[in-house]
This record gives C-alpha cells, structure tokens and sequence, in this order.
C-alpha cells in the first residue's frame, strides 16, 4: 500500500528520520516552515557511542553530552518524536549488508535502506504522505552521493515518495511535489561536504543547540571496532553471533589467543562494572586485592591457554612490575588461583585484534 | 522490567501506573515509557524509575515533543523517579 493523499482540508503530513544532528533538524525545518505536519523517528540500533557512554555510567561524564539528541531535536522543533528498537532485523542486516561495508564495519547504504523501510511502515500507519531524510547529495562517500541515493529509493519500498528537502533541487521531483504537497521551490539545493549552507540557516532559524558533526557517533565507522567486528566475523558461524556478542565488542582490549579462543580485559572501574554484567558461564580472571582488570574469556581455555590469559590478566593489574603474580580465574563456582609473571607487552601485540 | 519490584514500589507513589526501568539504559527506559503511555488514559500519572542520570534530560524533552506534561523527579539513592501525566484527549 502506498501513501495515503491528505484530505482535502487536512495537512500534509510526513515522516522524518531524524537523528538530531544539524541536517535532519533543518530537513525538519524546511518541511515545518512549508505548513506540513512532521512526526519524527528516531533509531535506536545498539550501536550508538552515546548510548554506550550511558550504560558505562561514568560520573565524569556530563549528561548534557549524553542526552539523546532526536528528543532533544523533537522538543526544540515542538515535533513528536518516537524512538524505535531497531531489534534483531537490524543486527542480521550489520552481519550480512547486502550492499556491503564502508571503510570500516560500516554498512550504510543497508542501514538507510532499513531505517526508511522502517520510516515507511510508519508512514501508513500513521496516515502520513511521504518520508524524508536530512540527506545530502555528496556529503558522504558511501551513502549519499547520487547512485547510492537513487538506489536506496528504489529499494526502499516506496519509490517516489521519499523527499530530501536539502539537497531536492539536485533530484528529480518526487510525488509529494508533483501532487503540490511540497512547494519544490522552498526546498534547498544544498551538495557537498561543506556546511556553510547548513551552518548559515541555523543561524537564520536560531538553531543553536545540536551536536557538532563528527561522524563520529556510530561504533561500525570506528577503526578499533570494525576491527574487533570484522575478527567476530572470522571466527565465528555469522548466523549465531549474538547481540551480547557484538555489545561486548564495544569496550576493553581485544585479543585473540586462539580461533576459537578470545578475551576482553577491561580498561577501567566502569568497564569492570560493564563486563560483570555479561560473566555468566564464562571464564573470568582478575588479580585478588589489587587494582585490577577483569579479564572475561569467549571460548573453552585449557590450562596452558588460562596460564596465558592469567599473565595478559597480572600485565594490565597494579602489580604488573613484580616478578610473580597469583592470579585468580574463575567459572561459575569453580576457582583456581595461578602464579604467573605478567606477560611482556612484545608477546602481547602478536594477540591484539 | 520487575513486576514485584513495581507492586511494591507502587504502594508510595502517586502515580496511577509505575514502570521500573532500572537496569535498562536509554533510549530503552523512553521507548518503554512511550509504549506504556499508549495504554494510559488521557490524564493518567506515570511514574518512571530510571538509575540512568541521563533520563533527567532525556524524559523533560521527550515529554515537550510529544505534549505530555512533565511533573517532576525525585531521587532515591541510585534511583530517580519521574513522574509524567498523559495529555488529555488520547486514549
């Protein structure tokens, strides 16, 4: 089923995705500046850096930098805002992009395609007419030059029907502004990798408060992770990756003893905390009485293989300069206390992932 | 969500509902308040009990976007307790 046309005397109603960076607000705009009623969607995928800031809880962390931005958006813009679980669906589509990654883990013509397919259903749902996206013609190298846009249309499900009111002027016109939804006239023409554009009609439309752009808060376009992502991958049957499997690649250091052997030796207080969560049936060491990492295992350790883990353990704990460490590993209600000397960092590098 | 926790929490709140999202970091303690709403009658008090700090700001915004009314926290220990009305006029 396609859009439902507005009745004669209602508003145009449409479907936004909106992050709550700069673009989506002012795609937003443009639309609310043109009478048209906007309900806003905003994703959440599990991989957000914030959001993983959040579940760390760090006190030092100011909770303005944490806040969700499409609510923040939504508010500033008096628009509703819905937040959806991206589920399941989601974690398949990251472990087998049909159009495949980006530099990094990042498969994001994939991830465009599911959150407006998402958008769509919405769409009907709610009565509304079309959907749009803050995209911008070239700004990005993967998503958002003119093949990548045209094809995330067409698959997409609702050919026609999805607007990008910033960059509109550059594509051919949609439904919504042959039907006269949309004055295409009072739509932008906006191309490139500058923001000048952008940053002028914040200005104008006193948007002051909306993150600075960075590319940087998604955990499939970062280096350290695609690389723990793409090892997940390597050695495991994709099929049965599980998502606990993928959050915990998001904190620690990663190495890889083995192939079918790995642990994560927490950084600090906050990731211990976040690591206990997920111990259940696993192996998990630390040095007793000292500052200390936990070291959680995935896979089945023999004795040489935790008298490794044991030394990589007594190497990131405070006693790390003495000759011998005990080291204590533990699965379920079983423990064994190890005397180790802490792994030099040379045999260490060969195992970072 | 903790059922017995909420029974037993719901005996010192005002609220006509509680949901208990601790544990649970956002969006997901706002995405189980949105979809706790859309069974409350228009009116109706929800009370959310969050140890996420960030809900702070998250609940006020999310509460003005969509024209429910945001009546205030409180903390508890760890925990904050929120409390939202329904707008009226949406069952």
């Amino acid at each position: 089923m396609m859009a439902t046309p507005p009745e004669r005397s209602a508003r145009v109603r449409a479907v936004g995705l909106l992050s709550g960076g700069l673009d989506s607000t002012l795609a937003a705009r443009v639309l609310l500046e043109q009478g048209i009623e906007v309900l806003g969607l905003n994703y959440s995928t599990g991989f957000c850096m914030n959001d993983h800031r959040r579940a760390l809880g760090r006190s030092e962390d100011d909770p303005r930098r944490l806040r969700n931005e499409g609510l923040r958006a939504g508010s500033d813009l008096g628009i509703p805002i819905e937040i959806l679980d991206a589920g399941e669906a989601y974690l398949k589509m990251v472990l087998n992009p049909k159009h495949g990654y980006g530099k990094r883990a990042n498969p994001c013509i994939d991830c465009r395609i599911f959150m407006i397919h998402g958008a769509a259903d919405y769409m009907r749902e709610h009565g509304a007419q079309f959907v749009f996206t803050g995209e911008v013609l070239n700004q990005r190298p993967m998503s958002q030059h003119m093949r990548s846009l045209r094809l995330v249309e067409k698959e997409c499900g609702i050919p026609g029907y999805l607007l990008r009111p910033l960059s509109a002027q550059h594509l051919p016109p949609t439904v919504p502004e042959q039907r006269g939804w949309v004055d295409r006239d009072r739509l932008l023409a906006i191309c490139g990798r500058s923001r000048k554009e952008q940053i002028a009609l914040s200005r104008t439309w006193r948007i002051e408060d909306y993150p600075q752009p960075s590319g940087g808060c998604c955990f499939l376009a970062d280096e350290s992770f695609a690389r723990r992502f793409h090892d997940k991958k390597e050695h495991s049957d994709v099929e049965n990756i599980r998502r606990e499997e993928l959050i915990l690649l998001k904190v620690g250091r990663h190495f890889r003893l083995a192939p079918a052997l790995k642990i994560i030796v927490a950084r600090d207080e906050s990731e211990n905390n976040f690591l206990s969560r997920f111990v259940d049936s696993r192996w998990r060491f630390e040095v007793p009485d000292t500052g200390s990492p936990i070291t959680l295992v995935e896979g089945e350790p023999d004795l040489e293989m935790r008298r490794l883990i044991a030394a990589i353990t007594a190497r990131y704990s405070d006693r790390r300069s003495e000759p011998l460490v005990e080291v204590s590993g533990r699965r379920a209600e079983h423990e064994e206390r190890l005397v180790v000397s802490p792994l030099a960092d040379q045999a260490l590098e060969a195992y970072r992932i | 969500m903790d059922l017995t926790r909420e029974r037993q929490k719901a005996r010192s709140s005002p609220a006509d509902e509680i949901l208990d999202t601790v544990g649970l970091y956002c969006p997901i303690p706002i995405i189980r308040t949105a979809e706790r709403m859309k069974r409350l009658a228009g009116g109706a008090v929800l009370e959310v009990i969050s140890d996420d700090r960030v809900i702070l700001i998250d609940m006020p915004a999310w509460c003005r976007s969509t024209g429910n009314a945001f009546l205030g926290s409180r903390q508890e220990g760890e925990e904050f307790r929120l409390l939202v009305r329904k707008k009226e006029g949406h069952a």
